[in-house]
């Protein structure tokens, strides 16, 4: 047991504190987010260059070879960020769902194109009635000739406007609840038939609807095995609920800081208004909420690699918890004690508030989580 | 980063339970299991096993008797002793003023008072709070004032944990009022035996007797008992702070009790269902493990440190009674109306009469209410923030 990290994870996160703190301040944050596409290609290539779109895949995938360990390394230092470009959808979720369910020759093709940055994706699950859960999958895979024939409704797909490929969910056997049936899908976002509606996210991310109309797919084009599509979606979902874990421990630091800063700088009364006790404990409890939640994203990034399902999930969903409680309760206490500035748009605290709520509800809340932590026994 | 246990340390637990397995008196496990009555006894007689095992004082330099473990040895003992029902090792002799003898005592207090502590020879209490004295303890007013080669001690000190086994005492006293108020402190070892010294119950609100009014009416006592220098007691006492903040977070026991309300949480229904399927009453159980979890990953976090555990150990005080009150807080709920019933009679290991309702309902309250000292003792929760605040995030 020790939680030392390497002296190369050392350097990967310093190197993107240094990038983070030169070209990614709260000004040129909200110019990228202003433009048409959300985010900025230019970051991507040098993400790109600095190897962090390649970290999680293997050596042969053009990838760096490294450990969910690594990818939680990244994820806590774009959430200190609040960085808005795509790769929690592209290579997070959308590359450990190639990873895990690809056969060679998708992985070949498709992760060494992520990990240069010259290919996006987004992983097309929730629905409209699905809300959380995985095996409600509505969205229909007819067999036609060697391929399929897709038809539904996907929500709120991160990232999905400009995805070059979609993973969709769909069924190809099974009613709506299933856990057997469902299958998944590489479509290219520009095929015929995929209708794609973008919007804002609160958190200053991109998603959209996307409505599949007689969207036709080669036999190629399935991922992993026809009707087994479901262990795949939960493995790849908790390695991506740790990287959302890491992702949050970072925004919670950050937030934490700017409003221990805060309190010191503030003056009312005639003296800085972290004098005052009523604020301190509240401080502090904003601080232990934060290194309980660091000590839940250590243990999933770790236990998400368990051969155990039972130990994995009940790890991931255990600390899903903890973030979603521990992130709501720093959030609106940085609001609170922030005053009048905590609900201005113009100040970095309300929109790092806005990031830790929406992860709580991305791939689970608290109350999902719960449920899944039960049933996991 | 490496969340595994090592192979070594897997082995290492193995032996450790093994060992608790065949040497832990089943008579002592059945009343800690059970939460029953202890008596002076029971907290001797395995702290005796311990210490022919050399285990009793982990926490020690080799050079005294400790067992040269690393820290997550030390968590690991802890863990599995918790976890089976070993009674806690009494902390006020080998855990508090161990340390502070072997740091700054003289030659003859350390031949003298440690092996006596190894072997569970003395009982020590503690002498810190006084009825004027409890968060602000620099204030403290007991009066120690030399005459020749003895202290003369004069005052009152309070909540003295057990203090009706005690053979020994370690004090602050106030030897100067004309300095600051923390350098007028000393730190004297005071046999409790000596004439003056008197002994009055607290009884709590379980209606047990755990702790005591300790009062000193011209007690004399030899000068050699003076732990280092006169005025430099507020100096150990601090150093003393942090050698008990990181056993304090009880992750063994929280797992035990965990466990506890599982089971008791299984037997008793809710419209006709176990308690523990139904969600209200599950999801409250699911909150404080998933605390506990994190709690332990926390202490792991804190121990591996290479430098001493500083102030953020305060978050271990503050989280680890949190888990421990919230664990009785669900236990006594779990019980329903069976919550009511009160026979203290029935907390003694001898007692066989027919339980009221079901048999581990008897002591669900008594505990919920004895247990609310957690956040009190050791410095409060408010202070444990304070000191955050102040150390940690500079308020």
């Amino acid at each position: 047991m020790d939680f030392i990290f390497s002296e190369e994870q050392q350097q990967l996160r310093d190197s993107i504190q240094k990038y983070i703190s030169k070209e990614y301040g709260f000004e040129a944050r909200k110019a990228i987010m202003a433009s048409a596409q959300g985010f900025s290609d230019k970051v991507w290539a040098q993400f790109a260059d600095m190897g962090l779109l390649g970290v999680a895949f293997d050596e042969a995938h053009g990838g760096f070879g490294g450990t969910p360990v690594d990818t939680m390394l990244v994820m806590t230092e774009l959430g200190r960020g609040i960085v808005v470009e795509p790769y929690f959808s592209t290579v997070v979720l959308g590359g450990s769902l190639v990873d895990l369910a690809g056969s060679e020759a998708q992985k070949q093709a498709i992760l060494s194109e992520v990990a240069q940055g010259k290919l996006l994706l987004a992983a097309a699950l929730g629905e409209p009635n699905s809300r959380y859960e995985l095996n409600s999958v509505e969205t229909a895979a007819k067999r036609d000739g060697a391929g399929y024939v897709l038809n539904g409704h996907k929500a709120v797909v991160l990232h999905g406007e400009s995805a070059d490929k979609l993973i969709v969910s769909a069924r190809t056997a099974g009613g709506a609840r299933d856990a057997k049936g469902i299958s998944l899908f590489l479509v290219d976002r520009a095929s015929a038939g995929v209708q794609v509606s973008g919007y804002r996210t609160i958190d200053g991310m991109r998603a959209a609807e996307i409505k599949l109309v007689n969207v036709k797919v080669g036999a190629d084009s399935v991922l992993g095995e026809v009707d087994q599509g479901l262990p795949v979606l939960e493995r790849a979902s908790d390695f991506a609920v740790s990287a959302l874990c890491a992702e949050a421990v970072g925004a919670m630091e950050a937030l934490n800081a700017a409003t221990f800063e805060y309190l010191k700088t503030r003056q009312q009364f005639g003296r800085p208004i972290g004098s005052f006790q009523a604020l301190q404990h509240r401080a502090v409890d904003m601080f232990i909420h934060c290194e309980q939640s660091r000590s839940m994203a250590y243990l999933a990034s770790v236990k998400v690699q368990s051969e155990d399902p039972k130990e994995r999930k009940r790890t991931v969903s255990a600390a899903k918890i903890q973030i979603g409680r521990s992130g709501r309760s720093i959030l609106q206490e940085a609001i609170q004690l922030h005053g009048g500035m905590g609900v201005s748009n113009e100040l970095a605290a309300g929109h790092y508030a806005k990031r830790l709520a929406m992860i709580n509800a991305t791939l689970g809340d608290v109350e999902h989580h719960t449920e899944r932590f039960a049933s996991a026994g | 980063m490496d969340l595994n246990y090592t192979k070594e340390e897997q082995a290492f637990r193995g032996e450790v339970r093994t060992f608790i397995r065949d040497n832990l008196p089943k008579d002592i496990a059945d009343k800690v299991l059970h939460h029953k009555r202890l008596v002076k006894d029971d907290w001797v007689r395995w702290q005796k096993i311990l210490y022919k095992k050399g285990w009793v004082a982990p926490n020690w330099p080799k050079e005294y008797g400790g067992c040269a473990w690393t820290p997550i040895q030390q968590h690991i003992f802890e863990d599995e002793c918790g976890y089976a029902g070993a009674p806690r090792v009494m902390p006020f002799g080998l855990v508090m003023v161990a340390p502070v003898i072997q740091n700054f005592g003289s030659k003859w207090q350390k031949e003298y008072y440690l092996p006596r502590i190894l072997s569970s020879e003395d009982w020590w209490a503690q002498g810190y709070s006084e009825p004027g004295s409890g968060s602000d303890l620099a204030s403290l007013k007991c009066k120690a004032v030399r005459e020749g080669e003895h202290y003369i001690v004069n005052g009152q000190k309070t909540w003295t944990t057990l203090g009706q086994h005690a053979d020994m005492i370690f004090c602050l006293v106030r030897t100067d009022s004309t300095v600051k108020k923390q350098e007028g402190i000393s730190f004297l070892l005071i046999d409790m035996h000596s004439p003056g010294i008197t002994v009055r119950p607290i009884i709590t609100l379980d209606e047990e007797h755990e702790v005591n009014e300790t009062f000193f009416d011209n007690v004399k006592v030899p000068a050699q008992n003076l732990v280092g220098e006169e005025g430099k007691g507020w100096t150990y006492a601090k150093f003393l702070l942090g050698h008990e903040r990181t056993g304090i977070a009880r992750v063994g026991e929280s797992k035990r009790e965990l466990e506890q309300l599982k089971n008791v949480a299984a037997k008793q229904l809710r419209n006709g269902k176990p308690l523990i399927e139904d969600p209200r009453f599950r999801d409250r159980i699911i909150q404080v493990e998933v605390e506990l979890m994190a709690l332990e990953i926390t202490l792991l976090r804190v121990l591996s440190s290479r430098s001493k555990p500083g102030p953020e150990a305060s978050i271990l005080k503050i989280k680890g009674t949190d888990v421990q009150q919230a664990l009785t807080e669900l236990t006594m709920e779990a019980m329903g109306p069976y919550a009511l019933p009160f026979r203290p009679e029935t907390r003694d290991a001898a007692w066989h009469g027919e339980p009221v309702g079901p048999e581990y309902a008897a002591s669900a309250a008594a505990v919920y209410f004895n247990y609310r000292k957690t956040s009190i003792y050791g410095g409060s929760n408010e202070i444990q923030r304070n000191i955050i605040s102040q150390m940690v995030l500079g308020l």
